[in-house]
């Protein structure tokens, strides 16, 4: 019977695709848009995942996501370092710097300051340079995106110079980091370079990043460290979801994006919810035939699931395509707006779920026709 | 009420004569009633129909629009319950056949011939034909070969692989025709079937329904209001206001001159 069942679907052309068109449309939309929202929520907290070396972040008590940062002073550095159970532990820079170029162009960026000692934080992936070339005078390390932005058109090559407070720095290497969320530069130097191309500050210390010894418990750690200091400490991983929850909780970011969310899913099960129970409302008649030629309500039920699922996963895998194609031809493109955003499967998963429902919706109502469906009509 | 006491007389009277009747009678209303809606809302459709339909002929069932011919087949070909009154479909009890069982039995021994065919345009003729077996579990090439061999039978044996929207009316109601054949149903019921079709298309239609179909073993059953078919049945029932006027022999009795409304 599927095979009647899908003949009657493909029979006609125009409907057939309308519906795919209807779930494909949903899915496409449910899809890229979540996954946008969530490469932007990957992206508040891009230097969380770009650092690997250590396990724990500690930082001021009072601070709520790792953009707004209240510095410490270097004591809290030591006093990491005396707790018991951490490997090691060293300083971190992080905060915002004018930089501008000898053309005078200038730019908003992202300054990180590494330790001086064994460069911990520093990028992982060099695309020209190498990472220890930062200990040579002046040397900062800049991504490749933020490159591009600093200089416009000119070829990708080190030994360029910019300026930031009146100090010079040297381009000793590009790099390619997680996009961050503001897509600024992402400038790279150490700890004690950093402290001279910003403005003067009493205190610098922006995190301290921490090992814990092998065998020690991080969460375990991670509560020596918040009671022998009084700052605040937590694994990178919670670190991750503590600022991600900061920007859902104080931004209309999910709002926005849920509001688009939604409407994909509503117009997409409008579009196939329609002409799935138009295309059945058209083929009564047929359907009242196979009633009256023995077709019993189980088989025609079983029919119109599986037409329904025929035309949700044709649409999904649609979907899903044109999605996941979008975020590699933006890749491709260079263009920087949604440069490393992808369809995660937890995204395919939810689209999957939505487009299940947007199809039983569909067939539900279909089905109730054709439940009812007296056979006698087909005399009428 | 009327139509109770029939039934309860039939069923006195059929228990004595039933093995004979169900051998000759392939269907038997006593008393069958139709009504439709509830209250004052309610009509009557059928009113106390007593009918036999014998194997082996074509019985012609005729009367204007709206005289409960459609109401009637229906219910003789398991498709309506009666309201009140007794069918004996085939020899089972109609009341006796429900649910899953009542779609078996019509899948089994019924076939349907359509005024405006039903049918499906995305299938192939063949395909349209192999439907039934299809419904009756027959794999799909085992259905289209036999398939292919009915349409053959029914003088389309080089239309197989057209579609419905590429063949004329009168071609299209003969492969209903080898549809409604293609299981060798015991009961073949056709509504209107030359309804949607010019004079010559009807004859041929006709002449191919009673060439093909009408069997020892087989009953059919054909509503029409088409005055120029009626000599093709073996069998006249004239119907209005949803009783039994006439029925006549066409051997026998004369022809009646209904004009269709």
């Amino acid at each position: 019977m599927n095979w009647l069942a899908w003949k009657m679907l493909t029979g006609d052309a125009a409907k057939y695709l309308g519906i795919v068109f209807g779930v494909a449309f949903g899915s496409l939309l449910i899809a890229q848009q979540s996954s946008i929202f969530v490469g932007l929520m990957r992206r508040t907290s891009s230097q969380i995942l770009d650092v690997t070396e250590a396990d724990i972040w500690v930082m001021d008590e009072a601070q709520q996501n790792i953009d707004e940062i209240r510095p410490m002073p270097e004591t809290r550095l030591h006093q990491v370092r005396g707790v018991n159970g951490v490997e090691w532990a060293v300083r971190l820079y992080k905060g915002l710097v004018r930089c501008r170029t000898t053309d005078g162009n200038f730019r908003q960026s992202i300054l990180i300051g590494v330790d001086d000692t064994s460069l911990v934080g520093a990028p992982r992936k060099m695309l020209q340079g190498d990472v220890s070339d930062l200990r040579r005078p002046d040397g900062v390390i800049i991504d490749a995106a933020g490159y591009h932005q600093l200089f416009p058109g000119q070829p990708v090559e080190i030994g360029r110079t910019l300026d930031m407070n009146d100090r010079r720095a040297v381009v000793v290497g590009i790099c390619e980091v997680t996009p961050p969320f503001q897509t600024f530069p992402v400038i790279y130097t150490r700890y004690s370079q950093a402290t001279l191309f910003i403005p003067a500050e009493r205190n610098t210390l922006s995190f301290v990043l921490a090992k814990a010894r092998p065998g020690v418990s991080i969460s375990d750690l991670c509560g020596r460290i918040r009671i022998a200091t009084g700052l605040k400490a937590m694994s990178w991983d919670d670190f991750f979801w503590f600022n991600v929850k900061y920007y859902l909780t104080h931004t209309g970011i999910p709002v926005n994006f849920g509001i688009t969310v939604a409407l994909g899913f509503i117009v997409g099960a409008a579009i196939a919810g329609q002409t799935f129970y138009l295309f059945t409302l058209e083929n009564l008649k047929q359907f009242g035939s196979l009633k009256a030629m023995g077709v019993d309500n189980l088989h025609l039920v079983g029919m119109i699931l599986f037409q329904a699922a025929a035309v949700g996963i044709m649409g999904f895998g649609i979907g899903i395509g044109l999605a996941a194609s979008f975020f590699e031809f933006m890749e491709l493109s260079g263009q920087a707006d949604l440069r490393g955003m992808y369809v995660p499967w937890q995204v395919i998963v939810i689209t999957g779920a939505a487009v299940t429902l947007i199809v039983t919706v569909a067939s539900l109502l279909s089905l109730r026709k054709v439940l009812i469906l007296e056979p006698a009509m087909v005399f009428k | 009420m009327t139509s109770s006491a029939t039934t309860s007389g039939f069923e006195t009277s059929a228990s004595e004569s039933r093995r004979s009747a169900t051998d000759t009678h392939a269907v038997i209303c006593r008393g069958v009633t139709k009504d439709y809606g509830q209250g004052e809302t309610r009509v009557r459709a059928l009113s106390g129909i007593d009918l036999e339909v014998d194997y082996g002929c074509m019985t012609l069932l005729v009367g204007p629009s709206g005289c409960g011919k459609t109401t009637l087949i229906s219910i003789m070909a398991g498709l309506l319950d009666p309201t009140a009154g007794d069918v004996i479909l085939l020899g089972e009890s109609r009341a006796r056949l429900r649910g899953r069982r009542l779609v078996k039995f019509r899948a089994e021994n019924i076939g349907f011939v359509f005024q405006q065919y039903n049918l499906l345009p995305s299938l192939t003729a063949a395909e349209n034909v192999a439907v039934p077996l299809i419904i009756r579990g027959r794999s799909r090439a085992q259905a289209v070969k036999k398939a292919a061999e009915i349409l053959d039978a029914v003088g389309m044996g080089e239309k197989t692989g057209s579609y419905p929207s590429q063949l004329s009316g009168g071609q299209q109601q003969r492969i209903a025709i080898a549809r409604a054949l293609v299981n060798d149903p015991r009961l073949l019921v056709c509504d209107e079937p030359t309804a949607a079709l010019d004079a010559r298309s009807g004859r041929n239609v006709m002449e191919l329904l009673k060439k093909t179909t009408v069997h020892p073993d087989r009953a059919v059953i054909v509503v029409t209001h088409d005055n120029r078919v009626f000599d093709f049945g073996d069998r006249i029932v004239t119907m209005s206001d949803g009783k039994i006027d006439n029925k006549i022999d066409n051997a026998t009795g004369p022809m009646p001159h209904h004009n269709p409304p």
